[in-house]
């Protein structure tokens, strides 16, 4: 049995110790707000928090998540919106939404690690993120009103 | 019905192309419902108690029910629509509630492509919403003994201002609804200084779901008793199982059984492309089972098909006269005089979609009747190739749309909608089919491969005497019918047929070509490659002719006219010449506006860096992009900036027209960087986003300014013709600050690093 917590819940898995995290969340757990983008860690869609650390969740086996802290989208906040959220809706990043899950997910850990953050440091750690839509100017404009709001 | 059946197909095969017939008859049909008796079918509109309209319908207490029709990928046509609704019945958008449709003729047309939701239902929304306006101001002066025409609304209320009287619509949705539906020419609609919505816009309905992963998109879509299922496609195209040997497969653990599908019949079409489907308790399982999987195929004609071959049979064949789809004068005769004749081919490889969410669709066959959920653009397609594929009656086709994660043309063709439902009949319970990235880039509908000949003779003043043009793809009625070789109409016409130049000679001519992999459209389609050869063979001869890019734009356009299209076959997207003439003064002014917005010939640029203009009209929206690049001494390209000025007539939404257009741009990024899909022995050689790339943050534009002129024409598309201009005005710039000239897409080939 695999030990671990989703979103401040203990829970317990007794299934295939190498099936990724995401499938356990969206299949088993029916917390659907991850996506599925690619499979093999290429384009972010996937992206929870492990231990506070943004991680692609397609692509870390459930044996890694064993004894730690997974937060979902659906955890982010425990209040509502997070900042990150709040500053999406202000900026009108989304167009068809599936990547942004994914694209907050990342954002909000890459603001638990720098404050504000400058140009060069959004593009790198949302390269990861892929954002077929198109929608990239905005995340970083949102990425830097969130900075402003949560300073 | 059987009109409205009839619009619908050729639709598929012309796209494009929308009969007012089938709107009308959406718009003014409603359904009569006894009490209780609910169909699957049916909205919440239906059952309110005022329904005047297939898309409206008022609660007693205020609430207003607005359906939806069209599928959401995220150009807000679930929102935008809606509120040209909610603006004719004055409604207050706080309390309007949005519903989904299910795929049903009784709204017309639903294939949600070609840039024209906004073009062919703003009419059918503003006669929705002023049909229950004028029906709730009859209901209260007649509660109030006044004439109606002292009657106004002002938000969500009937007043009559003379005696200070006021009454909720909520309130007079009961009377309201005892009174005949009146007809159109009754109507009174709003004028243009009372829009609240209209022209102001509004942003996405569901934009707070979609930054909490509260919305739901197929892939989030569950039912009781669902299994998940991973096909095995043949690898190559019209390709059959021989054998398999599932042994290795069942002992995965969590997979039920291995279920064959039989290979479509005929051309493609719709139909589901064959293979093994692994089944499994979850998703993760049936990608397990599915690489356990022991499968000999017979890979049949197409086998032989390499795209480096293949890249040269197109090209030897615009070498050579084709079929010719539009002449002016004598191109020939110039020619044959000499003096400054330029010639150049441009390519464009096959391009897959990829959009976020892969395919995916939950079936559920039961009692006779398959109810599909899936994120399609084409509900209706839906319905028609899941009934062909059960043997059963297209209104026993029950098809929810969830929202798309993206579409760009791909979720237009419901083969994956069809994969699940033959799986949910053969194992008499839901089946979920996901597709893995890896399907999604081998077993797409490929924009067409497409090589461009151009040629042109320049006089004394730089301009052209003479321009011929070739174009040869694999056309995308190939799906249909695989002996089509030729371009259709409908095609030809997407800036090919319609180059805008005043020339005393010009022939354009299209090549056979026979299609190996399944061809369609994707976000502008012929635009892509058509505005690539035609706007950047423009710049070739603007620098030949040692002539400033703008400025030579600017002379071939011409004078403000009316291009004639005498002796061409030209649908126009469907809509009317009247209403949306080919106007060369509207390419011209986003021209000369997109010159001053960005700067040109203002602003210096050093070493590496350039800028390049491209303009362009598709799905009859004019727009002209300027495009600044700078490539570092590793041949690294940025792109720091993107000015692009658009006319779309009238714009309801311009909050989101602006998105789409940033969107256009990063979408032509991937194309001009990294587009490119290569198949060897038949079998497509990408697989996923390392082979596969797309724009990323870092590569994308860095700011995309978008201008809207502000206009009162009829209500153009947004969606698409953002590209065409964007992926030529960035191979100029690249020329501009490399001097290399982008000829063969992506820019892998140009060797700047």
């Amino acid at each position: 049995m695999i030990q671990l917590k989703v979103n401040r819940v203990e829970q317990s898995f007794g299934g295939e110790p190498e099936m990724p995290l995401l499938w356990y969340l969206r299949d088993v757990l029916g917390l659907t707000g991850s996506k599925f983008g690619c499979g093999v860690g290429l384009c972010g869609a996937c992206t929870v928090h492990v231990n506070g650390q943004a991680m692609r969740s397609c692509v870390t086996a459930m044996r890694d998540a064993a004894g730690k802290e997974v937060t979902t989208i659906e955890g982010l906040d425990k209040n509502g919106l997070h900042p990150v959220q709040r500053a999406w809706m202000e900026i009108n990043v989304p167009q068809c939404g599936y990547c942004q899950v994914g694209q907050i997910m990342q954002a909000a850990s890459l603001l638990n690690s720098k404050k504000k953050p400058t140009d060069q440091e959004i593009d790198e750690a949302m390269a990861g993120n892929i954002c077929r839509c198109g929608t990239y100017q905005r995340i970083r404009a949102a990425i830097k009103a969130a900075a402003g709001e949560t300073t | 019905m059987s009109q409205i059946e009839n619009v619908s197909r050729r639709r598929f095969l012309t796209r494009g192309m929308v009969a007012a017939g089938a709107l009308v008859l959406g718009v003014r049909y409603y359904r009569k419902l006894s009490p209780g008796a609910k169909l699957p079918h049916d909205t919440n509109a239906d059952h309110a108690i005022l329904h005047p309209s297939v898309y409206l319908g008022i609660d007693p207490d205020g609430k207003v029910w607005i359906v939806a029709s069209r599928s959401e990928m995220g150009t807000t046509s679930r929102t935008t629509l809606p509120l040209v609704v909610a603006d004719e019945l004055d409604a207050d958008w706080k309390r309007v509630k949005i519903e989904q449709a299910l795929g049903d003729s009784r709204y017309g047309d639903q294939n949600t492509d070609g840039s024209h939701s906004i073009r062919s239902f703003y009419d059918a929304m503003r006669e929705a919403g002023a049909t229950a306006r004028f029906m709730l101001i009859q209901a209260a002066a007649h509660q109030w003994s006044v004439p109606a025409t002292e009657c106004g609304t002002d938000l969500h209320v009937v007043v009559h201002r003379a005696t200070n009287r006021r009454a909720g619509y909520g309130e007079l949705a009961a009377a309201a609804a005892r009174l005949p539906v009146p007809k159109r020419e009754e109507l009174k609609f709003k004028s243009k200084s009372a829009w609240r919505y209209i022209g102001k816009g509004q942003v996405s309905y569901d934009l707070e779901a979609l930054v909490t992963g509260k919305a739901i998109y197929g892939m989030d879509a569950r039912a009781d008793g669902m299994v998940y299922a991973s096909v095995e496609h043949p690898p190559v195209l019209g390709g059959k199982v021989k054998s398999y040997d599932d042994k290795e497969a069942l002992k995965v653990a969590g997979v039920h059984q291995t279920v064959p599908i039989d290979p479509f019949q005929q051309a493609p079409a719709f139909q589901p492309l064959g293979g093994i489907a692994v089944i499994a308790d979850n998703t993760w399982a049936a990608f397990q089972g599915r690489k356990k999987l022991s499968i000999s195929w017979d890979n049949g004609p197409n086998e032989t098909y390499n795209s480096d071959e293949y890249k040269n049979e197109l090209r030897a064949t615009s070498h050579n006269p084709c079929k010719v789809v539009r002449n002016i004068g004598d191109a020939d005769a110039v020619f044959a005089k000499g003096g400054k004749v330029y010639e150049a081919d441009y390519y464009v490889p096959l391009l897959a979609h990829a959009s976020m969410e892969p395919m995916v669709a939950l079936a559920e066959f039961k009692d006779g009747k398959a109810t599909l959920w899936a994120p399609t653009q084409n509900p209706q397609a839906v319905q028609d190739t899941v009934a062909k594929e059960l043997g059963i009656a297209k209104e026993d086709v029950i098809c929810h749309v969830t929202l798309l994660g993206g579409g760009f043309g791909r979720k237009s063709k419901p083969d994956y909608v069809a994969e699940a439902a033959v799986l949910s009949k053969k194992m008499g319970r839901p089946v979920k089919v996901v597709w893995t990235r890896e399907d999604d880039i081998k077993f797409d509908y490929y924009n067409a491969v497409a090589s461009m000949y151009m040629k042109a003779a320049l006089g004394a003043n730089g301009k052209p005497t003479a321009w011929l043009q070739r174009a040869v793809f694999p056309p995308i009625p190939s799906i249909f019918d695989v002996n089509t070789v030729y371009g259709d109409p409908a095609h030809l016409q997407q800036g090919w047929t319609d180059i805008p130049y005043d020339l005393p000679n010009l022939r354009i001519e299209n090549g056979p070509a026979k299609a190996h992999v399944r061809i369609g459209w994707l976000r502008s389609v012929a635009n892509i490659y058509h505005a690539f050869a035609i706007q950047c063979f423009t710049d070739e001869l603007a620098h030949a002719a040692g002539r400033d890019p703008l400025d030579y734009l600017l002379d071939l356009i011409g004078s403000p006219r009316t291009v004639d299209f005498k002796g061409v076959e030209y649908p126009n997207y469907g809509a009317s010449m009247d209403a949306y003439p080919w106007e060369t003064g509207r390419l011209r002014r986003v021209t000369e506006m997109v010159a001053e917005k960005s700067g040109w010939g203002k602003r210096k640029h050093g070493k590496g860096t350039g800028i390049g203009i491209a303009a362009h009209r598709s799905f009859l929206t004019y727009v002209a992009t300027v495009v600044e690049v700078e490539v570092n001494d590793q041949g690294e390209v940025r792109i720091p900036r993107v000015d692009t000025v658009l006319d779309a007539g009238l714009v309801v939404n311009p909050e989101a027209t602006r998105a789409q257009f940033e969107g256009a741009a990063v979408f032509g990024t991937s194309i001009v960087r990294s587009g490119e899909i290569t198949a060897t022995k038949g079998v497509i050689d990408q697989s996923n986003f390392q082979d596969y790339p797309v724009a990323r943050i870092g590569e994308a534009p860095y700011q995309t300014n978008v201008y809207i002129v502000d206009s009162d024409a009829p209500p153009a598309g947004v969606g698409e013709p953002g590209v065409p201009p964007f992926v030529a005005a960035f191979c100029n710039a690249i020329l501009a600050a490399t001097g290399k000239r982008v000829r063969d897409l992506p820019i892998t080939k140009l060797g700047l690093s």
